[in-house]
């Protein structure tokens, strides 16, 4: 029987950290660079979910090439031991990590609101510039930030979520101009509605809502050409671009 | 609460449902329950997956656990897909060892109905192939289930339509092939003794079934077409054929319900009849055809169970003891051909027996078709159940949605035993489908 078994997928060698790995998206960026032969380190809070999605990655393509780090996003003191943890430099990172949290609540409690901007801004930022350093000087890498749509203009129904977003959207727009001379690559992806447990229960529109897959396509494919800002779907791109041209005046009136 | 039926779209019923994201949910779920059960991807035509009270859903269950390439054995959770088995593994050399007739259902699911395929007379049901199981109890407790590890459990389980707990996890075998080709063989039969002769002769092939046109009267009741496969191996690949093709999909959709005219008498009739006419052009003739289309011809039509129109359909299936088989078999097929109740998808096949204490197969012949929901149809397959009890048969609980309870216990023989396993575990009243209910199992 052994001879008939062949593995999906021959291994590059190669090795992808996802910082989120017990998201949805950071599940399915992790399932298709395995397809691609790619071996995996899974960092997440919670190790035992992560191993749950490690296991299922390395079943579905035979390999064994799926590692599970635990990583507190709020506890930034431990990222350098984080990153030592990992053994070698990975190749590529991308970063997942996300908590779309409860506006209302957010506003009359500055605790939920604090843990909103920490696990959206300040915990990935960090991470990511420790891990840019390394990286630069390794003298390359890519680095990918899921950030959001929701940080491009800030609006009354998630605000707090949204200024964590465009934070860390200024965030590696910064890195990306800093490092622009390396050829360690920042892109900011912005997925826009995807259909995941954060967004459970939710009814959104079918044209503008992508699936985690879809996300972790448009991602494997930033390993190749020169993006800088992606939007997952492009009619994103284009309603944005609208929502940001709007007048303060005008937009301020809006029920967004 | 959710509007709830199964593939069949009939009964439907309003109810509570709750989702289950892991293992550790779905048993937390299932503690203390009353009136749940679980639900895969609703491929069930019936009941079976509608809870008493609550329904719970376990397609977030869908991580893939270990795979041994030397024993062929796959552990995953219960809510992943036989689509997504075949789509990982079938590429690395391995498919299931038996497949139901859609590729849209679940791990659990399959082991709840003991489904079966067109191999059932050698490879038995899926059933025979599961090494283990995980099942969460509604006292908390989660166990694992072998067949020599609370073996009572496990023979209960498989094929216990959800009712001795919440299947958490499995481990079961895949079969390796050498491509994803089945060669097969059609035979043309020109009325019933020759279809149920074909049938046997055909026993030696690693999969056979016939579809039959149960309007065709007279003299050519019961003709049939049988469709012997054999798994092709690499060397019987003409040049440009792809080893492993994947699954097509999307090439054809019910995009919206029909209405219930478009499949009447006169349309099913003249389909079988030009259906039967092409196949029996190509008797004796063997031709290559992949996997999708020769284990599930329908799964590439999305939604075809909305050509019924509004009301549904009922599927029907049921098995006959093969002494009186043909006997019994022919009087139904007579019931059905002179009512002018056609069925598009009607097939034939020779069983043996299943896996589990309640599982549908046992040695007889089997007949499935499916009628467009009205009185008189649901009459007339209250008629066929009698038949069906008569000659010692039963109907398949994972396609049922109208038997009579008289029906069932002439047909099950394990009914006490099921019972008596459901009592020891503590799990009667905890576990039960609107199914259960009407059974009063």
């Amino acid at each position: 029987m052994t001879n008939l078994h062949k593995p999906k997928s021959i291994s590059t060698g190669k090795r992808l950290l996802v910082i989120g790995g017990t998201s949805d998206i950071g599940r399915a960026v992790a399932d298709a660079y395995a397809a691609k032969g790619w071996g995996v380190a899974l960092a997440a809070r919670d190790v035992e979910r992560a191993r749950r999605n490690a296991d299922d990655i390395q079943t579905r393509h035979g390999t064994d090439h799926v590692s599970v780090h635990p990583i507190d996003i709020l506890d930034t003191a431990s990222f350098d031991a984080f990153i030592d943890s990992l053994g070698a430099l990975p190749d590529s990172i991308v970063c997942v990590v996300g908590m779309l949290g409860d506006q209302p609540r957010a506003q009359g409690d500055p605790d939920h609101a604090t843990a909103i901007i920490r696990t959206n801004f300040e915990g990935p930022a960090l991470l990511l510039e420790a891990l840019a350093g390394r990286l630069a000087a390794r003298g390359d890498g890519l680095i990918v930030g899921v950030s959001s749509v929701a940080g491009d203009r800030g609006r009354a129904s998630n605000y707090v979520y949204g200024a964590s977003k465009a934070g860390f959207s200024a965030y590696l727009s910064g890195l990306r101009n800093r490092l622009s001379q390396t050829d360690v690559r920042v892109v900011t992806v912005k997925p826009g509605f995807v259909r995941t447990s954060m967004t459970e229960g939710m009814d959104l529109p079918g044209a503008l809502t992508a699936a985690p897959e879809a996300v972790a396509q448009r991602i494997l494919g930033l390993q190749t050409g020169n993006a800088n800002v992606v939007y997952v779907l492009s009619a994103w791109r284009l309603i944005m671009g609208i929502i940001r041209a709007l007048p303060e005046p005008i937009f301020k009136r809006l029920k967004l | 609460m959710k509007d709830l039926s199964g593939w069949g779209r009939y009964p439907r019923q309003i109810g509570a449902q709750t989702t289950a994201a892991t293992p550790d949910e779905a048993a937390t779920e299932t503690t203390g329950s009353a009136g749940l059960i679980a639900r895969g991807l609703g491929r069930s035509y019936g009941d079976a997956a509608i809870g008493r009270e609550t329904t719970l859903s376990m397609t977030g269950l869908n991580r893939m656990q270990s795979f041994n390439p030397e024993t062929g054995l796959l552990a995953t959770e219960a809510g992943v897909s036989l689509d997504d088995i075949i789509a990982c593994f079938l590429p690395r050399g391995y498919f299931p060892v038996v497949v139901p007739g859609t590729r849209f259902v679940t791990v659990g699911g399959m082991i709840a109905s003991d489904i079966h395929g067109k191999n059932q007379h050698n490879d038995g049901t899926f059933g025979h192939h599961v090494a283990w199981l995980k099942l969460a109890l509604p006292d908390g407790q989660v166990v694992c289930c072998a067949p020599h590890e609370n073996a009572a459990l496990f023979q209960a389980t498989i094929g216990g339509m959800g009712l001795t707990g919440t299947i958490l996890a499995a481990g079961f075998r895949l079969r390796p092939v050498s491509s994803g080709w089945i060669r097969q063989t059609t035979h043309a039969a020109k009325n019933l003794s020759e279809a149920i002769a074909l049938l046997r002769q055909t026993e030696k092939a690693t999969y056979t079934v016939a579809w039959i046109d149960v309007l065709a009267r007279g003299a050519s009741l019961g003709r049939s077409l049988i469709l012997a496969g054999e798994h092709a191996t690499e060397d019987d690949l003409p040049g440009g054929y792809k080893q492993f093709p994947p699954a097509r999909t999307g090439r054809l959709g019910v995009p919206v319900e029909l209405p219930g005219w478009v499949l009447n008498t006169a349309s099913v009739s003249a389909f079988n009849a030009l259906y039967y006419r092409r196949g029996a052009k190509r008797s004796g003739q063997t031709t290559l055809v992949p996997w999708d289309s020769y284990f599930f011809p329908l799964d590439s039509i999305s939604n075809w169970n909305r050509i019924y129109g509004p009301r549904g359909f009922v599927q029907h299936q049921c098995v006959i003891p093969n002494e009186d088989a043909e006997q019994v078999m022919s009087t139904i097929l007579d019931l059905l051909s002179s009512r002018g109740e056609g069925s598009f998808l009607a097939v034939l096949k020779c069983l043996g027996p299943g896996a589990g204490l309640m599982s549908f197969p046992r040695d007889g012949l089997t007949l499935a078709l499916d009628l467009p929901v009205s009185e008189k149809g649901l009459g007339l397959l209250a008629e066929i159940d009698v038949l069906v009890a008569q000659a010692g048969g039963r109907i398949y609980l994972a396609k049922d949605a109208c038997q009579s309870r008289a029906t069932f216990s002439a047909g099950y023989p394990n009914i006490a035993a099921f019972r008596q396993v459901r009592q020891d575990i503590g799990v009667a009243g905890h576990m039960a489908s609107k199914l259960s209910e009407r059974l009063a199992l």
